[in-house]
């Protein structure tokens, strides 16, 4: 398997940046994933990591050996896609089988290869079928037989479930998540779907506007992000992002109430906003806790059963919504006052004019 | 706004099956929804409703009149569908007045901008007015063709997955205000939809509609915990509800091809399926169950666990990240008091 390294790749159409400079080191085994919403440049990465696209500045490394321009046939890279490709003449067992004979190989080595593969993904039962008369899941396992059976350094996959119903994609996720466990194969995962991002990788690229927003792990994009763009994009709803006053000791929130700020971040906040008042308070759904003594305060505007959990949206001012998880019980007419209390460790800070998370570890 | 009612309603297209003897009824001001896959005969209820269609057999009636011998227009209902049908020269403001300018109606000017502009406030658009809509983004198009519907003051709300085509976020905040605006209106709405989640998190009531006909309708909560068959059981709730093949011997329950043995008290039939919702699976250090730990999915603000026993897999979720290690032994406890008894067939028992 192979580790890949990019260094201030790039791809420029004309004057305008697909995709800023980045750098980008992936270890061998890992598995991760670029995300961000169309158009932010994710598909361009990827293609550039295969070689169906030339970069237009940079370097690409696999395993040390620079691929920047190497043909992708020489990349040993496989790629998977969301639109399944498979040749529809044959029936899954060809498909699977046929790169091994398109290389050439000994029949009776194709027959143990396939055999493995196949075990692998428990899809015995699909072998004789032809794909058009597989569902979509199983057409993306044959898929993904196929592009293991020839056992690349490297596996690029774009969103290879968006093709598929939410059911699917469900069991799917979990099912490359495990074959990734099993073989270990470094992986590039190209998605959209920040659910899908955080349930299936080592490390996530939040990418947004041709530009790298932050690397990390799924906790560190959950509970960290980088910029304000991070906290919208990852968690369903996104982080609550209120505007407020930092005075004295408090974050205040117009006719809303105030939130006492933890010493040891006192500190760090008075130094980063230099001087200047507004701040971003930033919150998870489940940060926020429901509480009659509760130092903040809004009204009801909708509350949502979700099965496990009731989902609260509390109007603070005029379209300033947040959203509060509760408990499944919770149950409040339309325009009731509620008041609140956010959990200290879990509230961030952010500048209102860089967009950029302010932080009190990092510095003490 | 009206109350509707469908009786016995039947529908075949060239012999094939539709809908076959739907009967429910919508109560005057309540927020409804048709919950089912593709095909399971959503929309060709909604067209029937609207009068685009014709029943081969059943009666509709508008608080309590036959709707027989009406057309269309004289049913008076909105019709939002999932593809945003606007006059894209026209400007926000003229495509929301355009309902109210037909000469039929002679409303005057005054009137209609009046209307016009407190529909645009409770959809937040106000500052779009004077835009053309080719202009918009997708939420706000939707924003403004569910404007033009609630200008006309109609008997009932008709809504084929509105929601559909909007990104997940935009679909979040847009499914808040529109359930906002319907508690605080008391629109009677029928919203068709195949996403479960829309459904639990808006409906007053759901009805489960699967190859033309209606397995159940009830609460949100009642779909949820009292789900009348594994198809319903399965079709709301993610992640998935855990499905096992079990049997009943003295006092236990075995879970086929696994070491899960339940005490139970029992009246179950020998051979049943038994449903565990992932909640409901609740690791604990002094859990009476035991599994091995194959993979974990954090999703941030919980995560799912795949924890398996023998041959089978169980899926728990669990608040916040998890310090567990693959292959760990995980120890739980299920939550007795909420487990899903079905008969074979998938008859809950």
């Amino acid at each position: 398997m192979a580790t890949i390294q990019l260094q201030q790749v790039e791809k420029k159409f004309s004057e305008f940046y697909a995709v800023k400079p980045m750098d980008l080191t992936i270890a061998d085994g890992e598995f991760v994933s670029l995300l961000g919403p169309s158009g932010c440049g994710k598909t361009t990465t990827l293609r550039m990591i295969s070689g169906l696209e030339t970069v237009s500045g940079g370097i690409i490394s696999l395993d040390g050996r620079n691929v920047t321009w190497r043909h992708p046939s020489d990349r040993n890279i496989a790629f998977v896609f969301q639109f399944y490709a498979l040749y529809p003449h044959m029936n899954a067992r060809q498909n699977i089988a046929f790169p091994l004979q398109a290389e050439g190989m000994a029949t009776a080595d194709i027959e143990k290869r396939v055999e493995e593969v196949v075990k692998l993904l428990r899809i015995e039962s699909l072998l004789k079928t032809h794909p058009g008369k597989l569902s979509g899941g199983d057409k993306q396992r044959i898929a993904l037989a196929r592009a293991l059976v020839r056992r690349p350094a490297a596996f690029l996959m774009d969103e290879p479930l968006g093709a598929l119903d939410a059911e699917f994609r469900e069991s799917m996720r979990a099912e490359i998540k495990r074959l990734h466990l099993s073989i270990h194969a470094t992986t590039v995962y190209v998605t959209h779907d920040q659910v899908e991002a955080m349930a299936m990788s080592d490390r996530i690229v939040v990418m947004s506007a041709a530009e790298v927003q932050q690397v990390g792990t799924p906790a560190e994009v959950y509970y960290d992000p980088a910029n304000l763009f991070v906290a919208r994009f990852i968690g369903s709803p996104g982080m609550n992002l209120l505007a407020g006053q930092h005075v004295g000791k408090q974050i205040r929130l117009t006719g809303r109430g105030q939130y006492v700020i933890p010493d040891h971040l006192h500190g760090p906040l008075t130094e980063a906003l230099n001087g200047n008042s507004e701040v971003i308070l930033g919150f998870r759904p489940e940060a926020a806790e429901i509480n009659p003594d509760g130092t903040l305060n809004g009204n009801v505007y909708a509350t949502d059963m979700h099965g496990a959990y009731t989902m609260l949206h509390i109007n603070l001012n005029e379209n300033e919504i947040i959203h509060v998880r509760g408990d499944r019980a919770f149950s409040s007419p339309i325009g009731t006052q509620v008041r609140f209390n956010l959990k200290p460790d879990m509230v961030r800070f952010f500048h209102p004019k860089t967009e950029k998370a302010i932080r009190g570890e990092a510095r003490s | 706004m009206s109350s509707v009612d469908l009786q016995g309603i039947t529908k075949d297209f060239s012999g094939i099956r539709a809908l076959d003897d739907v009967t429910f009824s919508i109560k005057d001001g309540e927020f409804f929804v048709l919950l089912g896959p593709t095909g399971a005969g959503k929309t060709t209820t909604l067209r029937i409703i609207a009068g685009l269609t014709k029943q081969d057999a059943g009666t509709l009636f508008f608080d309590g009149d036959s709707m027989e011998h009406t057309t269309p227009a004289d049913r008076d209902v909105a019709y939002v569908f999932q593809q945003y049908s606007l006059y894209p020269t026209m400007t926000v403001f003229d495509n929301l007045a355009f309902p109210l300018r037909s000469p039929l109606r002679k409303i005057p000017e005054v009137e209609i901008r009046k209307k016009v502009d407190e529909a645009a406030q409770k959809l937040k658009i106000t500052h779009l007015l004077d835009r053309k809509t080719a202009r918009l983004s997708g939420g706000e198009m939707q924003r403004v063709s569910i404007g033009r519907a609630i200008v006309r003051e109609p008997r009932l709300f008709l809504m084929d997955e509105p929601l559909s085509n909007l990104d997940a976020k935009l679909r979040e905040s847009l499914r808040v205000e529109l359930q906002h605006l319907q508690k605080t209106q008391g629109y009677t709405t029928l919203f068709v939809t195949h996403d479960q989640i829309e459904a639990l998190t808006m409906a007053d009531r759901i009805a489960i509609l699967n190859e033309g006909r209606i397995i159940q309708i009830g609460t949100p909560n009642d779909i949820y915990d009292r789900p009348a068959t594994t198809f319903v059981a399965t079709l709301v709730g993610t992640p998935r509800i855990n499905l096992f093949k079990a049997a009943w011997d003295n006092g236990t329950v075995l879970i086929e091809n696994s070491e899960l043995h339940i005490p139970s008290a029992g009246n179950t039939p020998a051979q049943f399926l038994l449903g565990i919702r992932p909640e409901d699976v609740k690791p604990t250090a002094e859990g009476k169950f035991a599994g091995k730990l194959v993979l974990t999915e954090p999703l941030g603000v919980e995560t799912i666990l795949h924890i398996q026993s023998g041959g089978q897999t169980l899926l728990s979720l669990i608040p916040g990240m998890t310090d567990l290690r693959l292959n760990d032994t995980v120890r739980f406890n299920l939550a007795q008091d909420r487990l899903h008894y079905f008969d074979l067939e998938g008859k809950r028992l």
